[in-house]
């Protein structure tokens, strides 16, 4: 799991590479978290294009941040999602309370 | 529907077999010739079994799981994930949505998943003895070209 972020006028972007699964969760949740502490963001945007790979470890991760970012007033969306972990999210019923957008080719 | 093809891997309960197992259940898979949907939904439904066995099975400790495939002539395959583990108390709680004993990091959502994703979904367990987790899938037949 690589992670990249980016915090510029009061929104963190993270992305997220590789494959997002139980042994992947955990490091991306810890780097989420820190950045979320260190910047204080307004919004906090995954882009998960780089993902070759999403299991439901990856809606954990999705829900954490969306409660981390609520705890301070903040807002939580998910972009680029690629094919197979949009499927997964899908089932999870997740849009409904995070706004999710997919990977446009 | 007769079994064309079988195979069967163990390994610790590591995370980091994770990605391993659903490689190796793919691979086996690509003798039915699926499309890489086919294949993602095999991959992602493993990857839960797996991760079941790996987070509730063997909590506190590293323990066997094994995977058995079977590929059939009706062009399906059926993987069985068995662990000696902890057990299911209670397997229909256990497989509605969101319902985890996991904690905040886990969603809940394994289970769902797996049955979204497969054909059937069979789940046996006995406190203390282990559990088994039988999945099946049926591939779509390509169209043959020329002939």
């Amino acid at each position: 799991m690589k992670i990249d972020s980016d915090y510029k006028d009061g929104r963190l972007t993270v992305k997220l590479n590789g494959e997002l699964d139980h042994h992947g969760a955990r490091l991306a949740m810890s780097a989420i978290n820190e950045h979320i502490d260190l910047n204080l963001p307004r919004d906090c945007v995954l882009d998960l294009s780089g993902l070759s790979f999403m299991d439901s470890s990856g809606i954990a991760v999705v829900l954490k941040t969306y409660k981390s970012m609520k705890e301070l007033g903040g807002r939580t969306w998910v972009k680029n999602v690629p094919r197979q972990p949009m499927k997964v999210l899908n089932a999870s019923g997740i849009e409904r309370i995070v706004s999710i957008s997919a990977l446009v080719n | 529907m007769k079994e064309s093809n079988i195979m069967k891997l163990e390994f610790p309960s590591k995370s980091c077999n994770e990605a391993f197992a659903r490689s190796a259940a793919a691979c086996f898979a690509s003798q039915l010739d699926p499309t890489l949907d086919e294949l993602g939904d095999i991959k992602t439904a493993v990857s839960e079994a797996v991760t079941n066995c790996i987070v509730h099975a063997y909590p506190d400790t590293i323990g066997k799981i094994s995977m058995k495939a079977r590929l059939f002539d009706d062009n399906s395959i059926e993987i069985k994930i068995k662990d000696w583990g902890r057990g299911i108390p209670n397997i229909e709680q256990a497989r509605q949505p969101m319902f985890t004993t996991g904690g905040d990091e886990r969603s809940g959502m394994g289970f769902t998943i797996m049955e979204s994703f497969t054909d059937v979904l069979r789940i046996s367990s006995k406190p203390g003895r282990g559990t088994t987790v039988t999945m099946k899938r049926r591939i779509s037949v390509k169209e043959q070209n020329g002939r």
